[in-house]
């Protein structure tokens, strides 16, 4: 070997050691301790994007979920109602002492099991029920109007309406019992549908959040494939860089998820309030007619927890399987 | 130290890009890989840095054979390897300081057993002024000898250099082999990738010339 590089300019300073290039000895020029910054950068433009995304679908996920908890909350209490009453009617007929009539299907329906509560409406009452169709001074002499007794019912299912539907034939001629069955079949039918429905729509909402996610995720870790190829070529081992982006991938998920779900509970509350203060308004008092005091559950709540909880554990698993997949390619 | 037998390498179905590789690298020698572009320099480098496997032959490296190696153990053996890419590969978002001491902190080892060591390092390769600086704002120069100071770091017992005179001028170039040359005499085994006849006729070592996917070695 010839000498010629010796004629080069000198490196400024030399290894102090013979080993090795670097220096064993601590020196004089050591610097203060530095903080590291961190091995995946903390914020990128696809960063802020993969923040957005997940924010914006956890949004939508966890407002499908509170409306689908609305919907089953509100199918169950139309269920529980009608349920739980049921009418008897009493036609008149001629020479047919109404009151007696009424007071004898009270006492049939009172001896019935499953009964907890009878109420006879009297003239008066029904006069006021049919006051908006034909008007008040009502004269039950002059028509033929049907009289009712409402029975409210227990929970636990030992009503038998046909029972009872035998006993007022056999011993109050001119009562029926009017059975909800077909309304209420009806009406279960719909909302067990309503309910269906509105899973379906929170699994499709939840599918597409999860798809987003995966590829907003894939999308940010192509911007990082230097990086990992960087910390594989220094010799780190595979679960070390999948857990540097699985830690950093973990906040961007739970920084989107926690905005997407804080501004869900927010929409909620928000609509609960508007809901409250609306009471006594045409508006609202329809809406509750038809569905119920607008109220939130605790179950759409854990729902958004568990949707943050979800897309924020999706995010890093992503950035994992992204990690080893491009590792794979490299070996 | 490494040691290639009959070692043939192809992409796919493709032709074979080197053929019949057979030679050896000692420990605390220096040696010139080069031959015309495209004759396979890039591909050998990867296979000695354990990016790729060939597709047949053998290749042992610190006494381990690559065909038995388990996966687990490679991240070890690179440890041992410092290479410095013709593009640097510096990470845009950390300092000089950070780049270079990656290695070690991959390692696990604590930023207080190592720090004055990088600090020496970085001026010893001209880069002590430069310790904050991000890699965007460091001149070519700069980041060749960053990347030469990150490959060094780890007291590397090989280290492989692709092009590393390739983005800087004859006077840099100079200095840049001295390094080398520096690093060389201080034990470790060095491999310069280049095409730079100026640069080897600079020194005096010994010369691996790829040719059409073959190797000739001229001692």
């Amino acid at each position: 070997m010839s000498a010629n590089a010796a004629a080069a300019p000198e490196p400024q300073g030399r290894p102090t050691s013979k080993t090795a290039p670097g220096p064993k000895a601590k020196t004089a020029s050591a610097p203060r301790a530095r903080r590291q910054g961190p091995i995946v950068p903390a914020s990128s433009v696809s960063g802020h994007t993969l923040v957005m995304v997940i924010a914006i679908m956890t949004y939508l996920a966890a407002l499908t979920a509170g409306a689908v908890d609305l919907v089953r909350a509100t199918a169950a209490g139309w269920e529980r109602d009608i349920v739980r009453e049921t009418t008897v009617q009493i036609r008149p007929s001629d020479g047919r002492d109404m009151n007696a009539a009424v007071a004898r299907v009270a006492e049939i329906a009172r001896a019935a099991p499953g009964v907890v509560e009878v109420r006879p409406y009297s003239e008066a009452e029904t006069a006021r029920l049919l006051e908006p169709w034909l008007g008040a001074g009502l004269s039950f002499s002059d028509l033929p109007i049907p009289r009712l007794v409402v029975l409210r019912l227990s929970d636990d299912g030992r009503f038998d309406p046909a029972a009872l539907k035998a006993a007022l034939e056999r011993e109050a001629p001119g009562a029926s019992l009017d059975d909800h069955r077909r309304f209420l079949d009806r009406l279960v039918a719909m909302a067990r549908t309503l309910v269906a429905l509105g899973l379906g729509v929170l699994a499709l909402v939840l599918a597409a959040t999860v798809l987003s996610v995966v590829f907003a995720t894939r999308g940010a870790m192509a911007g990082n494939r230097d990086i990992v190829q960087v910390l594989h070529f220094v010799g780190a081992k595979d679960g070390y860089i999948a857990g540097q982006f699985q830690r950093r991938f973990l906040k961007l998920g739970l920084k989107g998820g926690l905005a997407g779900g804080l501004a869900a509970i927010g929409t909620f509350l928000l609509a609960e309030m508007t809901a409250e203060q609306g009471v006594g308004s045409a508006a609202v008092d329809q809406m509750d007619a038809l569905f119920g005091r607008f109220q939130v559950g605790p179950t759409a709540y854990a729902g958004v927890v568990a949707i943050v909880v979800l897309i924020s554990v999706l995010t890093a698993v992503t950035s994992r399987v992204t990690v080893f997949r491009t590792l794979r390619a490299l070996d | 130290m490494l040691r290639f037998e009959n070692v043939g390498l192809r992409y796919g179905p493709g032709p074979e890009v080197l053929r019949d590789l057979t030679f050896e690298i000692e420990s605390n020698s220096f040696q010139f890989l080069t031959g015309p572009s495209g004759a396979g320099k890039t591909s050998l480098l990867r296979l000695l840095f354990l990016a790729l496997k060939p597709t047949r032959g053998l290749v042992n490296i610190f006494g381990r054979d690559m065909a038995t190696l388990p996966k687990k153990d490679l991240p070890g053996l690179r440890r041992r390897i410092g290479v410095v890419f013709q593009d640097f590969r510096l990470l845009d978002h950390m300092t000089t300081y950070e780049n270079v001491a990656l290695p070690l902190r991959v390692a696990g080892r604590d930023e207080s057993s190592y720090r004055a060591e990088v600090v020496e390092l970085l001026g010893w390769v001209g880069l002590g002024e430069r310790l904050d600086a991000l890699p965007p704002v460091l001149s070519g120069g700069e980041k060749q000898r960053a990347a030469i100071a990150r490959a060094l770091v780890a007291r590397p017992e090989l280290l492989l250099a692709d092009e590393p005179t390739g983005n800087v001028d004859p006077q840099l170039a100079r200095r840049i082999l001295r390094l080398f040359v520096e690093l060389h005499k201080s034990g470790t085994s060095v491999v310069i990738a280049t095409h730079d006849i100026a640069l080897m006729d600079l020194y005096d070592a010994r010369r691996l010339v790829l040719h059409d996917g073959r190797l000739h070695i001229y001692e």
